[in-house]
């Protein structure tokens, strides 16, 4: 089927749009009856390269004659191009000498049509139900499903966004799992829900608020963490959250540490005792609620309960991030005062306690199909090597969990790629590097292309099928 | 996405830098620590060189003189603004005024000489007493012999040569098989290149086969326009008519000080237009070289 669309190429920073059978303003890279014929760099990693971003071009010197290969570098997928669907060897089966056994690394760029993206995104506000549909650009894309530990979890594309909707539903799906993949920020609305910006390994911004950090958890579990820090040192400690509030002269760790009566009132709905819902509404202020002056949720204090001049209260967030220290005048009314340096250390453990709110976004590929007629003439058996754990799969050189069970089904942090490692086809289908390494011995008896086994140097020498160039770069997160 | 590319060729002594749709050779000459230096600032002015075009690329693309920040957007819509109000945008001149910006920063101590080719479009560096040959191609496909060549001396003005026509990487709406000017900056080159052969035409000719610009780029910055895609062997006067056309052209431009010269192809016929100094040059490597 021919495909008529035009193509963002993603080539360079001009990003053209080209037309099938056109050709870029660069002359290079053309739109060849719906996908982008590129010859970018095949991306090589290594962990002892101070800088990043050389290129090394095959079959050609180095234009400052600088050593070109650390003894470490690893050929990623990235820029490696596909032979799919063509039932001939991958476009790179390197070997190389691993803790002195002789390994080969089959690189290949793959087309996933039924891929899907997770994402998790660490915020305790409320986004949608559970199942509310996930739109990019108005079209869905996927859905909510379960909130867990304070993170709220989407799921986007797979085959049905994919290719079993409209065609700008496939289109656009593509895309937004395009840009989460390679770390760029996409708006997203959910039905009946709120409009959320997702960028992985940032901070997730919902309704237009940016998210800073998780609360260390809801104001009874910090009283629970940290009652003990206080006893001794503060009469009565108020942690204000928008799920529960808690206070710890009334709450079951403060009993449990004999704990005084304060003759506290806690406007709110008490839960069990030390626990209080709905002591504001949900907003930007304290904890999560729209409270910008703690007292506001304070009643009188009862002098038949233990309240008593003198009488000293913490008053914190969930987060740490807001607090306020009073002491009871002769009235029995809270006055404000400077934080004393030993309930300082206090706050800032809970502060410190915090994670910072993030968003994670996991793709999930199958290396199934055709792809594996590169690695290996017997395709089924590469299946088998790889759930048993003797070929070992990668993504960009990032580690792939793989999912037990049937297939070569994996997921893979995105942050762990290097950027712009994926790429797309209009089919519309996202393409990932994939590298499956395993002991040479290994590879032959399952069927694998032995004769097309080169080392790294004779791939610098020769180049490859495709890719005319080699771009060094530092492996992502590698120690300094 | 790929970033800047920066490499040696295989002859050790050219440095060549990519990116996207840019692409440059350059060779200077001076003591080998003095030409590693210039390659060094010359990959250093690279780096980022497309992106700050890019970031104000549709302003670029607009036949209207707009507001540009970056100082290579700002050559170029400088090189263009004089050929208003016939239509024209700043990209006419992106080649130019780039290869002038790397120029810029491979001139310094110790460079005696040095050119900077962006895809044909040229900027040279002369101190006293040296001068560059350019070959250039300019003959029609079926005519292809031995090129021609101009001498640049120090003493000349010329700085930037460049070429264009419809057989070129760059569209034309004229039909000229190169039309390569001499004249202060490559940008100015650049820009009056394009007008000129522009100006090579026969408007409403059978033989002439024209397609909007943008069925074949679908980004064009000459939109629906009809750009030239095919010519017919011409008769002799309709080669000379189309010519003069260009040649009008040319000579305007250079009495407003715009060139300093230019050379006009169509068909195995020429013009040429000031300081050409023209001369047949021995057979030599297929591209176009310099030194």
């Amino acid at each position: 089927m021919q495909n008529l669309e035009k193509i963002r190429c993603d080539a360079c920073p001009v990003m053209c749009y080209i037309a099938p059978g056109q050709t870029g303003a660069c002359d290079r890279y053309g739109n060849d009856n719906g996908r982008i014929v590129r010859s970018d760099p095949v991306t090589i990693l290594s962990r002892t390269l101070e800088q990043g971003g050389r290129l090394v071009p095959f079959a050609g010197p180095a234009w400052d004659g600088e050593i070109l290969r650390p003894a470490d570098a690893f050929v990623t997928g990235i820029g490696a191009g596909t032979t799919y669907p063509d039932y001939k060897p991958a476009p790179f089966i390197v070997s190389s000498e691993i803790d002195g056994a002789d390994m080969v690394t089959v690189v290949t760029e793959a087309i996933f049509s039924y891929c899907g993206v997770k994402v998790k995104i660490d915020t305790d506000r409320f986004l949608g139900p559970e199942g509310a549909t996930v739109r990019a650009e108005g079209e869905a894309i996927g859905h909510v499903t379960t909130a867990e530990y304070g993170s709220q979890m989407l799921s986007l594309g797979g085959v049905h966004h994919l290719t079993g909707g409209s065609k700008p539903e496939g289109r656009v799906t593509c895309a937004a799992m395009l840009a989460l993949c390679n770390g760029e920020a996409v708006a997203l609305t959910i039905d009946a829900g709120s409009a959320v910006t997702v960028q992985a390994g940032h901070a997730p911004v919902v309704d237009g608020v940016r998210e800073r950090r998780m609360r260390v958890g809801c104001g009874s579990a910090t009283i629970g963490m940290f009652a003990a820090g206080w006893r001794g040192l503060v009469d009565e400690v108020v942690v204000v959250d928008d799920h529960i509030t808690g206070v710890v002269s009334e709450h079951q760790a403060g009993k449990v540490l004999g704990w005084e009566e304060t003759g506290i009132k806690i406007k709110g709905s008490k839960s069990t005792p030390g626990r209080y819902f709905r002591v504001s509404e949900p907003g930007l202020g304290w904890g999560g609620t729209r409270l910008t002056d703690p007292l506001d949720i304070l009643g009188p204090w009862n002098p038949k309960k233990g309240a008593r001049p003198g009488l000293t209260l913490l008053m914190v967030s969930t987060t740490g991030e807001e607090y306020a220290y009073y002491v009871l005048n002769e009235a029995l009314e809270p006055i404000r005062h400077d934080l004393p340096a030993a309930l300082q250390a206090t706050v800032r453990l809970i502060d410190e306690n915090c994670e910072p709110s993030l968003c994670t976004v996991l793709f999930l590929g199958g290396a199934g199909g055709s792809l594996r007629a590169g690695v290996t003439r017997n395709p089924v058996r590469l299946t088998r090597s790889v759930q048993a754990h003797e070929t070992r799969l990668t993504s960009g050189g990032a580690p792939c969990y793989i999912w037990p069970g049937g297939g070569i089904t994996f997921m893979v942090d995105v942050t762990r790629l290097p950027p712009g490692a994926f790429g797309y086809v209009p089919t519309p289908a996202l393409v990932a590097p994939l590298e499956f390494t395993l002991p040479r011995a290994a590879y032959v008896a399952l069927g694998g292309h032995e004769g097309a086994i080169q080392s790294l140097e004779q791939i610098v020498a020769k180049g490859g099928e495709y890719a005319t160039a080699g771009r060094l770069d530092r492996w992502p997160g590698a120690q300094e | 996405m790929s970033g800047a590319q920066v490499s040696l060729l295989p002859d050790g002594r050219r440095l060549h830098l990519n990116h996207g749709p840019m692409d440059l050779i350059i060779e200077a000459y001076g003591t080998p620590q003095a030409v590693h230096l210039a390659y060094a600032r010359a990959a250093a002015r690279f780096e980022g060189l497309l992106e700050a075009l890019v970031a104000e690329l549709p302003d670029l693309r607009s036949p209207e003189a707009l507001p540009l920040r970056g100082p290579v957007a700002q050559a170029m819509a400088q090189a263009v603004a004089p050929f208003r109000p016939d239509f024209i945008t700043p990209m006419a001149a992106v080649a130019g005024a780039v290869a002038d910006a790397v120029m810029a920063a491979v001139a310094g101590a110790g460079i005696t000489r040095a050119y900077v080719n962006n895809g044909g479009d040229i900027a040279l560096h002369l101190t006293p007493g040296q001068n560059l040959t350019a070959a250039i191609v300019a003959k029609a496909g079926w005519q292809a012999g031995r090129p021609d060549s101009v001498t640049i001396r120090y003493a000349d003005r010329v700085r930037g040569i460049a070429t264009s026509g419809w057989r070129g990487r760059s569209f034309s709406l004229g039909i000229a098989d190169a039309v390569t000017v001499l004249a202060r900056t490559a940008a100015m080159a650049d820009a009056a290149a394009t007008m000129i052969a522009n100006a090579v035409d026969l408007p409403g000719h059978q033989g002439i086969t024209r397609c909007p610009a943008d069925q074949i780029k679908a980004d064009s910055d000459l939109g629906a326009r009809a750009v030239t895609v095919a010519v017919a062997r011409l008769a002799p006067g309709d080669v000379g008519r189309a010519l003069d056309a260009g040649l009008a052209a040319a000579n305007t431009f250079r009495g407003r000080g715009l060139i300093e010269g230019a050379a006009l192809f169509l068909q195995g016929e020429l013009r040429t237009v000031g300081a050409m100094p023209l001369a047949a040059v021995p057979p030599l490597t297929p591209e176009t070289c310099l030194g």
